[in-house]
């Protein structure tokens, strides 16, 4: 399990960093969205891989730390998301006024030469 | 403290987020109101500062003090506030600075768009968040704040330029978010704590596996902060943003970049000080080298900069890039003048950019271009008629010649003003000046930190004599431009605060050398944190 987590974070990684430095503002806004997916996960990540084992104390249960996984990155990666989904909602608003202003969605708001 | 005073530390934060909310349904009709009400929130902000400030300077020897336990749970587990000499110092500036930006936002500039004094007392909420917090996530949250206020306030205004530039500013600061959370989840995952106190007691056990990663985890985090103070190779965004900022925002925007120099002075010297044992001085190298390079590409901005806007912002590199290189030279010495250094170059750029709205507003549009491509540069056509309040001043260009000569003055670092001061302080502390036995070598870093400091004044006196040359004397065409009561003071006011501050040098000094004695022992802050008694138990 920990080779697919850590592939998907990397291929994740990858292809936002990668979209994140293309020239449209489409393509940067999926790139910061793949890029916080993949930070979301490793965060989760951080908390250890454990199967089976909630991040809660069951009713009636035993408190033995061995049974349970950390709930701290699950907390973590709520406000994460929370926050990154925020501010990509307010990124596409300012991509908008940027297309809106300029006519084109280059990031520098004019098309490059290519002559 | 007593009981009540306790609960004086989460006004700061408390406050704002209140009233900026409560802002929010109020009609923009009223925005008058709206200001009043957001300048009465931060003139309460700035005496709960200055009374802050007081019990940090004699109350915190006792532990459990200027702790406050959110949620009372106690120190690694739940999350702090935690009131020091430093933290206490960066509330004032912030509150001092919003003060002066709001009054002068209420002339005209807070009628160029919506909800302008909720987002200012977001950003403020977020600042002085971002100052109090004990806790690396809870930074994390309230930096988030700070930046989605300040996306907001960048775009204030809009227009092409602002939106263009907004867009990267927000662009690359969600990315440094990111880095932000990588850096505080690989501390968190090789230390099981996200606490700072927590964290610099636990550096030493680690295992070195551990703290190879808490090592990776920091300079990952470290680059987040260095994104927002602008250290040289990532700081390109800034001049754009800065220069395209409306100027109130853009004064206090120039708090902005503190907040990086504020966590990586805190993290450095609490996490990585004397006690962190083999990861002691962590980071150091890169500090130094980047601050030394963003002193160079600052000054070089400074000196190619044909707009007073831009002009200023590269002074805010310069300023970063001073604090970043002190920081990285790691003399105890010297970290007393550098927190004197940050107070006073955070008031002068403030005080610029409000002034050179006022300035440039009886001037040709391409008047500060260089007459050689004077041409090439069209009228831009800017001339919206905006209401203004208030009466307008006597003698304005007068005034304005002089607050400008006083900028100049500050920026340089000349005499007799506190500029000067500040980096005499600091050089001071290089050279062992500071009443310490054994002056300390000097080595080859030393000296270019100090040639490149003061060639660094010298570009800012040859920019601010040749922008001030062609703005008060070469112009001959100028209309004195209308310059409001409510307008200048503000300038006035920061530029008083700059001469009190070289009036009373010594005394401030002296709390700056507190500050600096208490953050190069850790210990006492750490277990001031720790050790803090539940409330009501």
């Amino acid at each position: 399990m920990e080779i697919i987590l850590a592939a998907a974070i990397g291929v994740l990684t990858a292809s936002g960093v990668y979209l994140l430095l293309r020239p449209r503002t489409y393509q940067v806004i999926i790139g910061l969205s793949l890029l916080s997916y993949a930070v979301n996960l490793f965060i989760f990540g951080m908390g250890r891989l454990r199967v089976n084992a909630p991040p809660v104390l069951e009713p009636g249960g035993v408190g033995d730390l061995s049974r349970f996984t950390d709930p701290v990155p699950q907390a973590l990666v709520l406000t994460a998301i929370v926050i990154g989904f925020a501010m990509t909602a307010l990124f596409l608003v300012v991509l908008l006024a940027s297309r809106g202003f300029t006519g084109t969605d280059h990031v520098d708001g004019r098309e490059q030469r290519h002559d | 403290m007593t009981n009540w005073t306790h609960h004086l530390l989460i006004l700061p934060i408390l406050l704002p987020v209140m009233v900026g909310a409560a802002m929010i349904p109020i009609d923009e009709r009223n925005r008058m109101a709206k200001g009043v009400l957001g300048f009465v929130s931060t003139l309460a902000l700035f005496i709960l500062s200055m009374v802050l400030l007081r019990i940090a300077s004699t109350d915190t020897t006792l532990a459990g003090n200027g702790v406050y336990q959110l949620g009372n749970w106690p120190a690694p587990f739940g999350i702090v506030l935690v009131l020091d000499r430093l933290s206490a110092l960066m509330l004032c500036l912030t509150s001092g600075l919003a003060l002066a930006a709001q009054a002068y936002s209420i002339a005209r500039w807070h009628t160029a768009g919506h909800h302008f004094h909720s987002l200012f007392q977001l950003l403020i909420a977020g600042l002085n968040g971002s100052f109090l917090t004990g806790d690396l996530f809870n930074l994390f949250v309230f930096f988030e704040i700070m930046l989605a206020a300040s996306y907001g306030l960048l775009l204030h205004g809009s227009g092409p330029l602002r939106v263009k530039a907004g867009l990267h500013y927000v662009a690359i600061n969600l990315a440094a978010s990111s880095l932000f959370l990588i850096g505080v989840s690989l501390i968190y995952g090789a230390t099981g704590t996200l606490n700072m106190a927590d964290l610099s007691v636990k550096l030493a056990t680690l295992s070195p596996n551990d703290r190879q990663m808490v090592e990776v985890g920091a300079g990952v985090l470290g680059v987040a902060f260095l994104v927002k103070a602008g250290m040289w190779p990532l700081s390109f965004w800034l001049p754009t943003a800065y220069s395209a900022a409306t100027p109130p925002v853009a004064a206090v925007f120039a708090i902005l970049t503190k907040v990086g120099i504020y966590v990586i002075l805190r993290l450095s010297l609490l996490v990585f000080g004397v006690g962190a044992g083999a990861s002691a001085g962590f980071g150091q190298p890169v500090l130094l080298a980047g601050g030394l390079l963003t002193i160079a590409f600052g000054a070089i901005g400074v000196l190619a900069s044909q707009a007073m806007g831009r002009l200023a912002a590269y002074s805010v590199l310069v300023s970063s890039g001073t604090l970043l290189a002190a920081i990285g030279l790691g003399h105890a010495g010297m970290i007393a003048g550098a927190l004197f250094y940050l107070v006073s170059s955070t008031l002068t750029i403030a005080a610029f950019f409000l002034l050179i709205e006022l300035v440039e507003r009886g001037r040709d549009a391409g008047a500060d271009v260089l007459a050689v491509t004077m041409e090439a540069y069209g009228d831009a056509d800017e001339d919206e008629e905006e209401e203004e309040v208030g009466s307008p001043i006597p003698g304005t260009m007068a005034i304005l010649g002089l607050c400008f000569c006083l900028c100049a003055l500050l920026l340089a670092g000349l005499p007799p003003l506190s500029g000067f001061v500040a980096k005499f302080a600091i050089l001071g502390g290089l050279f062992g000046l500071s009443g310490q036995q054994t002056a300390p070598a000097v080595s080859v870093a030393d000296w270019t930190y100090v040639t490149l400091l003061i060639i660094s004044g010298l570009a800012a006196m040859i920019a601010m004599n040749r922008v001030g040359i062609r703005t008060f004397w070469a112009s001959i065409e100028n209309t004195v431009p209308r310059v409001v009561v409510i307008e200048i003071t503000p300038v006035v006011v920061l530029l008083s605060t700059c001469i009190f501050l070289s009036v009373q040098a010594g005394p401030i000094m002296h709390y700056m050398q507190a500050t600096a004695d208490s953050l190069m022992n850790p210990a006492g802050y750490t277990e001031r944190v720790l050790t803090a008694p539940r409330a009501g138990g």
